[in-house]
């Protein structure tokens, strides 16, 4: 190996040490601060020098932060069941249906996802004070729907849309109604498609800020993410630091979990039909 | 959300007979029924509430007075003038707000250099992975951490990383020499805007360089080694071979971030709260809407924004169709 060749995979390394190093510390450093507490805090330190829970024991106590969880796995569970339940038959007609006016529905589909939140949180609010759902789970459920339920229409539309027809004619032949297609023949078939539009759902709700904050009031019934935003201390000098860190190490280790042991699906997932359109 | 799928999914389905038959009209019957579930939902989350914005827009409406005494008031919320007796004219009204323009500049300020450098910087480590060499995997699974962690933990995360007195990124920065006295990064009008973009890139590059990966992945790699043999400096390989063979997956996921990113909240929200310089679009709707009661005035500007963003994708899905038609010809 000649000096080039040499200093070309040295310069490549670096990148690849740099991409790492950039993409992890932010979180490596969450990690670090949440176990410092006392003056530790106010000391910039690139490796621990003590490890102390209080900081979690502190989130855990004070405030609402256990039921802050709950109602986010709450609201991002009921929100991708219900989606996922009203995405599969949908996306049978869609993709295995032809009829007129289907390239536009789908369109008006994708538009829909490109909303801006904004644009229909007046109507929203109105909406959900009119049912009665402000500051409840329901009204956070009955909003995520909106950025939910196209996303899962659009990857199960191009997941269905390449299953063999074969199996489907074979069915047909043997009298199988269109429901009996979609819950016996193909249901088993679309499992990991399920999972990973199940998980990349998930993710968008548990991450969600506007519409949680907007549609929900009280200390009980707001989502982690509002939580930790709203975290304050006595004055604008006492912010508890350590505590926010802990709050978000705890809401995203899960989330980090599943994304590094789904990886393959989600980055599936994310790239379905991005390259094929 | 920067998650959305795209392609079309209207092609390829082949079989059903030319002819309307029995089998076709049943399966017709049982798609319309799958369909009106999903569709009544979307209707009753998207299309009313979107209409009843845009009707907001056109009243004085506040949150107190949503059902009893709102009135239409036309397009005043938009644009409204007195004339005074001394012949002097006063406008009034979002389309002279400087507040609101602030907020558009500041929102296409961001949308432009942030999504510019995710695609330069997603497209250099879309390229470091597409090469193959040992502990990919691991640099796959690193980049999925910013994507992962919810942003409003990623801005308190930074937060408290570029805070002025005890944040390590102005410890950094002296040690290295870098600036000699410590930046109040999100407080400091010269530097909120960069906060926010520097924030948003970290979080959102790993999309960008997912779905360009994607795409880099679909290139024969005999074109690589032809390439090769000829002698062709890589650089002419890169612009004359990758760049145009990546192009509709790049264009994909520019648009996507464009579209997401004129459309920030949450980041500006929790990182500069209440700074003018980075008050985004989104920020001014909502905090009309619901901090300052102007509920009316609120939804004109929720309104304008929708429009502005409409406009995007029919510009984009209009150019789409020409480059389309250019290369069928």
């Amino acid at each position: 190996m000649n000096a080039w060749a040499l200093t070309k995979r040295s310069l490549f390394y670096l990148a690849v040490v740099t991409i790492v190093v950039v993409s992890i510390f932010p979180f490596y450093y969450a990690i670090i601060t949440s176990f410092a507490t006392g003056t530790d805090l106010f000391r910039v330190q690139y490796w621990p020098h003590s490890i102390t829970w209080s900081n979690y024991e502190n989130v855990f106590i004070t405030g609402h932060f256990f039921q802050n969880l709950l109602n986010s796995v709450i609201v991002a569970t009921s929100v991708v069941l219900l989606a996922l339940l009203l995405a599969v038959t949908a996306s049978f007609a869609l993709s295995r249906v032809r009829f007129r006016g289907r390239s536009l529905l789908l369109l008006t589909i994708l538009a829909v996802s490109m909303f801006p939140q904004v644009a229909v949180l007046a109507g929203l609010f109105e909406v959900i004070r009119f049912f009665h759902l402000y500051n409840t789970l329901w009204a956070l459920v009955f909003s995520y729907t909106i950025f939910v339920l196209p996303f899962t229409v659009w990857v199960l539309t191009t997941f269905m849309r390449d299953l063999p027809i074969e199996i489907e004619e074979a069915a047909i032949v043997d009298g199988a109604t269109p429901w009996v297609i979609i819950t016996k023949v193909f249901m088993p078939l679309m499992w990991p498609a399920l999972v990973t539009t199940g998980l990349l759902a998930f993710i968008a709700a548990w991450n969600e800020f506007l519409f949680a904050l907007t549609f929900t009031s009280s200390n009980t019934t707001r989502t982690v993410t509002v939580a930790i935003a709203l975290i304050t201390g006595a004055s604008q000098h006492e912010i508890p630091w350590g505590s926010i860190m802990a709050a978000s190490v705890v809401v995203t280790v899960p989330l980090v979990v599943l994304v590094l042991i789904f990886q393959r699906k989600i980055i599936s997932g994310l790239t379905a039909g991005g390259v094929k359109g | 959300m920067a998650t959305q799928a795209t392609s079309t999914a209207a092609s390829a389905v082949p079989y059903i007979k030319p002819h309307r038959s029995k089998l076709q009209a049943s399966r017709l019957r049982a798609a319309a029924l799958f369909l009106v579930p999903m569709l009544a939902a979307l209707a009753i989350v998207a299309g009313w509430p979107l209409a009843r914005s845009i009707y907001f827009g056109f009243t004085n409406a506040t949150l107190d007075n949503l059902y009893t005494g709102a009135q239409l008031i036309g397009f005043d919320n938009y644009l409204s003038w007195i004339t005074l007796p001394s012949g002097k004219v006063y406008y009034s009204g979002i389309l002279v707000d400087p507040q609101w323009w602030n907020a558009v500049w500041n929102t296409l300020r961001f949308g432009i250099t942030s999504v510019t450098l995710e695609t330069i910087l997603g497209m250099l480590v879309a390229l470091v992975l597409n090469a193959e060499f040992k502990g990919r995997g691991i640099v796959r699974a690193a980049i999925l951490v910013p994507w992962a962690i919810p942003t409003i933990v990623s801005a308190k995360m930074w937060a408290w990383m570029l805070n002025d007195q005890f944040g390590i990124v102005n410890n950094m920065l002296m040690h290295l020499g870098l600036i000699d006295s410590k930046i109040a990064w999100t407080v400091n009008p010269h530097t909120v805007m960069a906060s926010i973009v520097v924030v948003d890139v970290w979080k959102t590059t790993p999309f960008m360089t997912l779905l360009i990966l994607a795409g880099l992945q679909m290139i024969p790699r005999d074109i690589y080694e032809a390439a090769k043999i000829d002698g062709v400096h890589p650089l002419k390989v890169f612009w004359r071979v990758t760049l145009p063979l990546v192009r509709p997956a790049l264009m994909v996921a520019v648009i996507f971030r464009l579209l997401d990113a004129m459309r920030i909240f949450d980041l500006v929200y929790v990182l500069t709260p209440n700074m003018p310089q980075t008050q985004t679009m989104s920020v001014l709707a909502q905090q009309n809407l619901f901090a300052f009661n102007n509920f009316g005035y609120g939804s004109a500007e929720s309104t304008l924004l929708f429009l502005i963003i409409a406009l995007m994708t029919i510009l984009y899905i209009w150019l789409g169709r020409v480059n389309l038609g250019e290369g069928v010809q």
